[in-house]
């Protein structure tokens, strides 16, 4: 793996199969599971990016920034998925509907 | 400038990160009813930032911590409107019912931290200081939107909300690291330098990333096709919160949208005729589209709505789209119009959202109903309604109405390929009458007549007398107001 095509192949495989979660599952923490691949395809291209072309560091900075907001997304999303659970006690996304459509 | 010298420069936001840090220690303190004094400390905090932030607008435009951020004229005029909002939000939170069964302690203190995150939307000048801050916008949204822990539409809103807000910034942040892969910097001003350089035309990588990025700038200020979120998340959260996602948030990101299609697709030397010609996209008429899409469907659906709180919501929507009209022309006209329209938007969307509060507060409910015949009952803000209807119709002689004709006097002025764009916001208006004069035909025109007259509590009449001198004022004398846009109209520029 010395080339950065295969690194950007892996990360739009990555990023399609995010799409693909975020689109089809219901259940609310798959879709954020969906939401982590897609930023870590994302993470994938900023570090492959700065290994091959530019010589410097702000792709592995930026990559590590990413890394810190994504935790704090979970975080903030599963608690909630959580409160949501207690209140009404399912996860699903479609069951989630009392606001009007 | 390097990191210890533009401490001088970042006084605003550290002033801020010290109150936001005596609210949440302060809150350690106090019992569950005492909590409003956090109101009392941010605010303060919050007038002291607007005083400095004041302080430094007429400081020569400069980058700081190594071409980060910028602090210029533009970003101070920003900033000042957000210091606005976020005082008359705290104010109206002391007197929102659904807030009273919770502390109110980190409620502020989010509120603070979200601020900080508009300042740095509003003068970033670097893709990781972008990110970043339309994170931390948006982190902290979700948790407000949400905060209304045992009511299940307010669960409800924060899961939408965190759903839709992780997904387009993910997709964001995609495009931007392709932007990175392409141009090989993060700073604007080089990624303008290698874009221009490259055949974009033969360059679908560079399209595909532009149109991801722009997904991300779409969901932040509710645009067509990015705004699903925007209804039920503005139904379901607190109105003191619906309130305040509907202008700080969407002030801060046309601010991010501005400079970051002035810098990176415009040539560094000034805002002049037509200037996003740099990709073979054709970015005026993908935009001018969108803005015209996004304004017809916040109208059409707006009218359907029974519950007043979902129809400001699409109103919203729709006022997006209208601020969106000026944006394909990208002139000095064009943003000079953008800020003056986001100035009174401020005041009528505001007050509006007040008096819901007060409706809510006084019968728990925010359909058409509850205000069957508020204006017999309650005569102030049955006549204050009105003017926020009027102003938002874009009627004279109401503040509305100067913002539309800025946007309309720019697109005239900018020739024969934008009078598409004037005629489309034109019938907008006209059909927005309809549904904003249906909530005064309803206040006024049905219901009983009763001699109990009835006034809001002092400090939300306070607060509605406070958005509506504004919004009717400006429309009747608004030279301080475009003078001073005038003066804000500078950006900072390499070739300074």
């Amino acid at each position: 793996m010395n080339s950065l095509d295969s690194y950007l192949f892996i990360s739009s495989m990555l990023f399609c199969l995010g799409l693909f979660g975020v689109i089809t599952r219901r259940n609310a923490i798959a879709v954020l599971m969906g939401v982590e691949l897609i930023l870590n395809a994302a993470n994938i291209n900023f570090v492959a990016f700065s290994k091959f072309n530019g010589m410097n560091l702000d792709g592995h900075i930026f990559a590590l920034l990413v890394i810190v907001l994504a935790a704090a997304e979970a975080a903030v999303a599963l608690a909630i998925i959580i409160n949501i659970y207690n209140n009404m006690n399912t996860v699903n996304i479609d069951d989630v509907s009392e606001l009007k459509r | 400038m390097t990191n210890l010298q533009s401490l001088e420069f970042f006084i605003p936001e550290i002033i801020l990160v010290i109150t936001i840090l005596a609210c949440l220690i302060t809150d350690l303190f106090l019992k569950k009813s005492k909590t409003d004094l956090i109101g009392w400390i941010l605010g303060i905090g919050l007038v002291i930032v607007g005083l400095s932030v004041y302080n430094l607008s007429s400081v020569p435009p400069t980058t700081l911590f190594l071409d980060m951020i910028v602090i210029d004229p533009f970003s101070s005029y920003m900033k000042i409107i957000i210091i606005i909002s976020t005082l008359l939000i705290i104010v109206a939170s002391w007197a929102n019912n659904e807030l009273s069964k919770y502390r109110k302690g980190e409620y502020f203190t989010l509120i603070g931290i979200m601020v900080v995150g508009l300042f740095l939307m509003t003068s970033s000048i670097d893709i990781i200081m972008l990110y970043v801050s339309i994170e931390v916008v948006s982190i902290m949204s979700f948790v407000l939107a949400g905060y209304l822990k045992l009511n299940t539409r307010s669960n409800e809103a924060g899961l939408k909300y965190v759903i839709y807000g992780a997904f387009s910034s993910g997709v964001m942040l995609f495009g931007l690291s392709l932007v990175f892969g392409l141009t090989g910097s993060t700073n604007y001003f080089v990624i303008q330098e290698a874009i221009s350089s490259i055949d974009s035309s033969a360059n679908p990588a560079l399209i595909m990333a532009l149109l991801m990025i722009f997904a991300g700038f779409g969901y932040k200020i509710s645009s067509v096709p990015f705004h699903f979120w925007t209804p039920d998340v503005y139904e379901g959260a607190p109105t003191t919160i619906t309130a305040y996602l509907s202008v700080a948030p969407k002030a801060a990101g046309f601010a991010m949208i501005i400079r970051f299609f002035h810098q990176v697709f415009s040539d560094s030397i000034a805002l002049s005729g037509n200037a996003m010609g740099y990709t073979d996209l054709p970015w005026p008429e993908i935009i001018g589209i969108l803005a015209v899409v996004t304004m017809t469907l916040g109208n059409l659906v707006a009218i359907q709505q029974e519950s007043i709180k979902r129809m400001l919501a699409y109103s919203s929507i729709a006022h997006a789209g209208y601020m969106m009209l000026a944006l394909p022309v990208l002139s000095i006209d064009a943003v000079e119009s953008i800020m003056i329209y986001l100035f009174v938007y401020i005041f009528m969307n505001l007050g509006a959202f007040f008096i819901v509060i007060i409706v809510k507060n006084k019968t728990g409910g925010e359909t058409f109903d509850e205000y069957d015949g508020l204006g017999w009952k309650m005569p102030i803000v049955g006549a204050l309604m009105t003017l926020f209807m009027l102003s938002l119709t874009g009627l004279p002689p109401t503040a509305g109405f100067v913002g539309k004709l800025y946007i309309f006097k720019t697109l005239v002025g900018a020739g024969n390929d934008f009078l598409w764009l004037v005629v489309a916001g034109g019938i907008n208006s006209v059909i927005s009458l309809y549904y904003y004069f249906h909530v005064v035909k309803v206040m006024f025109l049905s219901g009983k007549r009763s001699d109990k007259l009835s006034y809001p509590p002092s400090l939300m009449l306070g607060l509605i007398i406070f958005t509506a001198v504004p919004s009717l004022v400006l429309g009747l004398y608004w030279n301080p107001l475009a003078n001073w846009v005038k003066e804000s109209l500078v950006f900072y520029s390499q070739g300074m």
